[in-house]
């Protein structure tokens, strides 16, 4: 017996070795096949350009023939000292804040409106108010191009109707009143976007929850402010996140109405990045610009991330 | 209690004023734009809402459709359309697979630097991506615009199809391991078509992104023969600069797809933009 047990042993556990050595090749080969494709698209077409862009932003460099004019961190200067620059900022600034308080609380009420107030016809206006998000970028402007037309657009043709006394104004032509024309369009078109969001959210609280606050004598804003906007939170902390990097991002709308004009008075950093860096081949000083913009939105997300946004997810992949 | 009824229904009355009111001003721009479209220019600027008098104007309609140039415009951007869907779906359900089933060292630090991708604005990185386009030699090469888009889509379907596998039990893997399904099998046979909704709620997404991107195919492509729809309008748009009636009809003709395709996936745009993404 004895014999026999030493000899099958031995036997056993060289098969079983074998066999984890198999399957380790196996699942070594499975990650390489599944990972390697699509992390390479990654890293090529995304990270490293970013990466590379680091070394490039310390030269003059217009595109042509190797990097050899260094400059050290002149075109980091250079650009933060730029007006242009910081007008461009600012605008972009401005238009998350008008974003954050003025698009999302309409689309929260618009959301709270519809997903509780059991009207008939909600999912009409669900659908229509959605409609503008899948317009592409180019159609949004156009069609708005016209709506700010200064002769014969819609806007001054239909506002003296309403208003008395209304005076035809040049939308897009008046440095004071450009930005929020842009903004005017950019709401349009989000706005139903962040709507449909809530809306999702709003679905997923429990009615008893809320019901249960009014039977406890809860008034209605009482139940809002209590229950329903806690729940929705999280809904809430991700729209915000959405919504600022959403305003960074903003160029075609504002490329086709204004190119940044008048005067600069429209420019953001996308349309600043486009003229300044690319269309003039300063692919150094674009570059540096690149990489400031970089660090503001990695700073931003990861704070945001790591001090809001961090309970909302589930555990992390380890 | 008549005046609580009263006092509801005086309520609900204003809600509805608030809606219509709002569907007129989002929904104004659109309806004048398409019945601009099949009116004479001169019409449209004069009276924005009024109806033809002289005739619908099919000719706006009938220049644009019988431009062999529209339907190349049409053709590139459904090649790229299509081409950037299939290649981030295929793509993006293999690295969730691994991120959500198969556990290996360094896993987390891949799916790390994968969630980077999600925490900048892609059109930052425009100018740098340029750059690398170039250095490729894939300037004025659709696959220019193709690749970059594939890679800035990728982080955010990789989440929202984590967020589906994760849910997929695994009690059902192991069951399929035991009736000698290999790792693969599982995948292909069993996981994804269990996925199918969240496979579609991604492509939905890229379809109506890649469709409409603009700066990307701007900086690439400067062959016009490559150009997509979106810069296609452009250039019309400078071209008919003050033929307002015939730009409305070229933005007709993109507006419909768009509501037709809004129609038909409407389910999936929402949970792709919220399934994956929220816990509740």
């Amino acid at each position: 017996m004895a014999a026999i047990r030493t000899r099958v042993l031995p036997r056993h556990q060289y098969q079983a070795s074998r066999d984890k050595q198999r399957r380790d090749l196996d699942k070594a080969l499975l990650i390489t096949l599944f990972v390697l494709p699509g992390m390479v698209v990654f890293l090529m077409f995304l990270l490293i350009p970013i990466v590379q862009s680091m070394p490039m932003s310390l030269f003059k460099w217009n595109g042509f023939g190797p990097l050899k004019d260094f400059v050290g961190l002149d075109n980091y200067t250079s650009a933060l000292s730029n007006k242009i620059f910081q007008a461009a900022l600012g605008h972009s600034f401005t238009l998350m804040l008008l974003s954050l308080t003025v698009q999302l609380p309409l689309a929260l009420a618009l959301a709270l409106l519809l997903a509780r107030g059991n009207l008939p016809g909600r999912s009409l206006f669900r659908g229509l108010f959605f409609v503008p998000f899948v317009f592409s970028e180019i159609i949004s402007a156009i069609i708005w191009l016209y709506v700010f037309k200064p002769d014969n657009g819609l806007l001054n043709l239909v506002l003296p109707v309403v208003i008395p006394g209304f005076k035809p104004v040049a939308w897009l032509g008046d440095r004071n009143l450009v930005l929020y024309a842009i903004f005017a369009v950019i709401t349009w078109k989000y706005f139903g976007f962040h709507m449909i969001l809530y809306m999702a959210g709003l679905q997923s609280i429990p009615k008893d929850l809320e019901e249960a606050a009014r039977v406890d004598g809860a008034n209605e804003r009482n139940v809002l402010r209590y229950v329903t906007l806690p729940m929705l939170g999280n809904t809430i902390r991700l729209s915000v996140f959405l919504s600022v990097l959403g305003s960074f991002q903003q160029f075609v709308i504002i490329w086709i109405a204004t190119e940044g004009g008048p005067v600069n008075s429209s420019e953001v950093l996308a349309t600043y990045l486009y003229k300044f860096g690319i269309i003039r081949f300063n692919l150094g000083y674009g570059s540096a610009v690149a990489i400031i913009l970089f660090a503001i939105t990695l700073v931003f997300s990861l704070g945001y991330q790591r001090m809001i946004l961090r309970r909302d997810y589930g555990p992390e992949v380890r | 209690m008549a005046a609580r009824q009263l006092q509801s229904s005086f309520l609900t009355a204003l809600k509805y004023i608030v809606l219509i009111a709002l569907c007129l001003i989002v929904m104004g721009p659109v309806v004048t734009a398409i019945l601009g479209s099949i009116r004479t220019n001169g019409e449209f600027l004069s009276a924005p809402f009024g109806l033809p008098q002289n005739g619908i104007q099919w000719a706006n309609y009938i220049d644009i459709l019988l431009n062999p140039t529209f339907w190349n415009f049409m053709k590139n951007s459904f090649t790229i359309t299509v081409t950037v869907t299939a290649l981030n779906v295929s793509l993006a359900s293999l690295l969730a697979f691994v991120f959500t089933r198969i556990e290996f060292r360094g896993r987390g630090l891949l799916f790390n630097i994968l969630s980077l991708g999600l925490l900048f604005p892609i059109v930052i990185a425009f100018l740098p991506i340029f750059i690398q386009v170039r250095q490729l030699g894939l300037l004025n090469n659709p696959f220019g615009v193709i690749l970059p888009l594939v890679a800035g889509g990728l982080p955010g379907s990789v989440v929202i199809l984590r967020g589906f596998f994760i849910q997929i039990p695994n009690e059902l893997e192991d069951a399929s391991y035991i009736d000698g399904c290999t790792t693969f099998d599982f995948f292909i046979h069993i996981l994804l078509p269990l996925a199918r909704p969240a496979l579609t709620a991604v492509a939905v997404l890229q379809v109506i992104a890649s469709w409409n991107e603009f700066f990307l195919p701007l900086l690439v492509l400067n062959d016009e023969k490559l150009w997509p729809l979106p810069l296609g309008m452009q250039q019309f748009q400078g071209q008919y600069s003050t033929d307002w009636s015939r730009i409305m009809a070229y933005v007709t003709l993109l507006i419909i797809p768009a509501v037709l395709f809004y129609l038909v996936a409407e389910r999936y745009i929402v949970t792709g933009l919220t399934g994956g993404e929220l816990k509740g």
